[in-house]
């Protein structure tokens, strides 16, 4: 309300609770996508904030309503919306009505904090409880099964219970139950220095240190107006592509281990191995973490013969997606494996390489260019079918894709610093970052005060996927499973936080 | 599928037969900062501040740095006036004991060995490793998960990843322990046969560190499960967690004693 709080240049509207449903109505009609919903307080009041893109290269559209705690549910109206307002009834105390499944989802069943982690009063205490089982929609039948899976589940995975309800091979209905590894991050931002909270954010989630730092450190300069200089902005995507890369090779490893095709999956985790090694040498850092900062990098990089160092990487990385295309056994368990409509893609909020494997061509490096990206060519591959198949096509292409971005940032690299100096400003500030990482879209959210951090959003791109991918399980069989689950190229720090 | 196996013995060649010989894999890989006492000033508080995690607290004039809680952000040796904390390549950090973990000025004479002596005899041969989660970041995980690819080749070590916890040796563990990872597991511990060995993989694991304090986050492995070896780094790389496991069947010393690097 008051002229400090800048939020980028999100076009803001304010609605009233009354209003709230036929807004969305309209916004959904026009083709517009929610991208978010958070809660926060200010001056004990509740405010919700719905984020939404109006379109490429438009500004986004901030919906922004003061209500008391309880307020009219959008979750028919944007299913997306659906699991962005069971958080904020489990952690911040909301209550949303007229819900098709007020269940919890971030606080498990059986599980309860004295008062909401990010309610009015904020957090006291600790979680504690014991283990229930998960509020679902009762399957019957006389030869239904029941198969509950994990927590700890086989190999070296994340940590998610799954639960299954099938008749002999075939799922009827999936139910995948996480937040196991819920770390109450975004509270644990709330009281840092903004500018030293950077840490918190490569630990977000692992593989996504970039994306997720990159983020952060674009929402507090946004906030506080810093320009980033040239040089920082080059080594930005240099930063962000290496992470896609070594990410994606590690997805096609994967990928062709669900298929059983050894070979093709060690090749894929070696190529993965060799990108880890050339960012240690890089930067001192497997995860390329310890560089970002607020308002650049922390020390400059001689990235100028990344070209060099990559070659043999780059060579051998086309002759594997080459031949991973040309084997038979591998592609016939992806086509048809998996489907997701462009409807329920849309609908549902699927992002990244899953959301354009269903035809939605959208990627934020090109529809809301940050960093470098608006300098440098690249395509953004798109697929309508859908399947396995087709999310492997676009990952493998955006594969190539992010090489072609390493080789033209790395050439363009002029001498320059690489870090803005900036008084840290006081008073009250908002801003929001994103970024496009390997698995798609990434928001945070920042509200800042006397340079401290007060509220921290994050939206993470597993936290939208894993809302689609039950949809693409139901009526599957089994032996699929996991080649789809691989296909979406899931993590789950990310989405529990 | 001919054009596979043409790919698998190229990748055959990738493989690094270390510790035996050839490359570590970590080259430029930063570890935990060095701290030196004598370039340390008495009235500076400045590390201290700058470390995120809470690892160096300064009392009496003299700084303590426990590397358990380190997160090998390098902030300290960013901000130290007096060059007393620098960078370095010390990544192996696995220890037996806890308290080896913490920098303390005086060596006490050799460090435990009994409980690398205890196991070694039944384990000698191979090692079956079950992992848990408790609420990572998935770093370790993706640093776990790359001993199994051709580089590391884990098996040749004899030492393997079991999904049963009725036949694993050792439990592998990352994350701080959040709320309701604590029963699952317990329960996988209890599951072991004995004699089994616990791993805390990882700075979260050892200590919480960064994610304790918060409401969610948990403290790690102290005073939850025996812990056998202790090995902070966020992430420990693929190298430092091939020590550790090393460490564990007495097959390679340990580095760190009393927080000195190279003591061991
Ligand atoms: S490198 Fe370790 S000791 Fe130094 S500031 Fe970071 S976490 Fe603290
Ligand atoms: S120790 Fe570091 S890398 Fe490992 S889970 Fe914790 S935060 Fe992630």
């Amino acid at each position: 309300m008051s002229a400090a709080m800048t939020y980028n240049d999100c076009e803001r509207r304010q609605i009233s609770a009354a209003e709230l449903t036929a807004v969305a109505t309209d916004c959904i009609a026009a083709g517009m996508r929610f991208q978010m919903a958070w809660h926060d307080w200010e001056e004990g009041v509740c405010v919700v904030r719905y984020l939404i893109s109006q379109g490429n290269r438009v500004p986004f559209l901030l919906l922004e309503l003061r209500t008391d705690e309880t307020l009219p549910s959008l979750a028919a109206v944007v299913p997306l919306l659906g699991w962005y307002e069971r958080e904020m009834q489990d952690l911040g105390g909301l209550h949303f009505t007229g819900h098709p499944e007020p269940y919890p989802l971030v606080i498990h069943e059986g599980f309860s904090l004295p008062r909401p982690a990010l309610g009015r009063e904020g957090p006291e205490g600790h979680l504690s409880g014991a283990y229930a089982p998960p509020t679902m929609p009762e399957v019957r039948g006389d030869q239904v099964q029941d198969l509950y899976w994990g927590p700890i589940r086989a190999d070296v995975v994340e940590t998610g219970e799954f639960h299954f309800s099938y008749i002999g091979e075939a799922i009827l209905h999936y139910h995948p139950r996480l937040f196991f590894k819920h770390r109450g991050m975004e509270a644990r931002f709330a009281g840092q220095r903004a500018e030293a909270a950077v840490f918190l954010a490569e630990r977000v989630s692992g593989v996504g240190s970039v994306g997720h730092a990159l983020a952060y450190c674009q929402a507090v300069e946004s906030a506080w107006s810093i320009e980033v200089p040239a040089r920082a902005q080059l080594l930005r995507v240099i930063l962000a592509e290496l992470e896609r890369l070594y990410n994606h090779f590690h997805y096609f490893g994967l990928l062709a281990k669900t298929t059983t095709l050894k070979v093709g999956s060690a090749t894929g985790f070696l190529l993965e191995e060799r990108v880890k090694q050339v960012a240690a040498q890089l930067t001192g850092s497997r995860f390329l973490r310890s560089l970002l900062t607020v308002g650049g990098l922390r020390r400059d990089l001689q990235a100028e013969h990344l070209a060099s160092v990559l070659e043999n990487i780059i060579d051998e990385g086309e002759a594997y997606l080459t031949r991973l295309h040309q084997t038979a056994s591998h592609l016939d368990r992806l086509m048809g494996t998996g489907i997701l409509s462009k409807e329920a893609a849309f609908d549902q909020g699927a992002t990244g390489p899953v959301a354009r494997a269903s035809g939605l061509d959208r990627d934020l490096r090109r529809d809301h260019p940050y960093a470098a990206y608006s300098h440098l060519r690249f395509n953004v591959p798109v697929r309508e079918k859908g399947d396995a198949m087709a999310r492997s096509e676009v990952r493998a292409d955006s594969l190539r894709e992010a090489i072609a971005l390493l080789m033209q940032a790395s050439g363009r690299l002029k001498a320059g610093p690489v870090r803005a100096e900036y008084t840290v400003p006081q008073g009250q500030q908002e801003g929001l970052g994103w970024t496009e990482t390997p698995r798609g879209s990434l928001y945070y959210s920042v509200r800042i005060r006397d340079g401290r951090l007060e509220r921290v959003k994050i939206k993470s791109p597993s936290f939208s996927n894993w809302r689609v991918f039950p949809l693409t399980v139901h009526g599957t069989n089994m032996m699929d499973y996991a080649i789809n689950e691989a296909s979406f190229g899931l993590t789950i720090a990310g989405c529990d936080r | 599928m001919p054009v596979w196996t043409w790919t698998g013995l190229k990748a055959g060649k990738a493989a690094t037969r270390w510790p035996q010989r050839g490359p570590d894999g970590q080259e430029g890989v930063l570890g935990m900062p060095r701290w030196d006492p004598a370039a340390c000033r008495s009235d500076c508080n400045t590390c201290a501040a700058a470390c995120p995690t809470g690892a160096i607290t300064v009392a009496n004039g003299t700084a303590v740095v426990d590397y358990g809680r380190c997160i090998v952000c390098q902030r300290c040796v960013e901000d130290c006036p007096e060059g007393a904390m620098t960078s370095s390549y010390d990544w192996a950090f696995g220890v037996r004991r806890r308290e080896d973990l913490i920098w303390t000025a005086a060596l006490d004479g050799p460090e435990g060995q009994q409980v690398g002596k205890r196991v070694a005899r039944s384990l000698r041969r191979s090692l079956h490793i079950r992992h848990v989660d408790a609420g990572s970041c998935n770093g370790c995980e993706s640093e776990i998960s790359a001993l199994d690819n051709p580089f590391y080749n884990l098996h040749r070590l004899g030492i393997f990843f079991t999904p049963s916890p009725r036949f694993a040796d050792l439990l592998m563990v990352t994350g701080p322990v959040t709320a309701p990872m604590r029963e699952p597991l317990l329960a996988t511990w209890e599951a072991m046969p004995e004699p089994r060995l616990v791993l805390a993989t990882g700075t979260c694991a050892v200590s919480g560190a960064p994610m304790d304090g918060g409401y969610a986050g948990g403290h790690g492995l102290n005073e939850l499960l025996p812990v056998d070896v202790w090995l902070p780094g966020c992430p420990p790389n693929p190298a430092a967690l091939i020590h550790a496991l090393l460490l564990l069947l007495e097959r390679m010393p340990q580095q760190v004693q009393g927080g000195h690097y190279g003591a061991g």
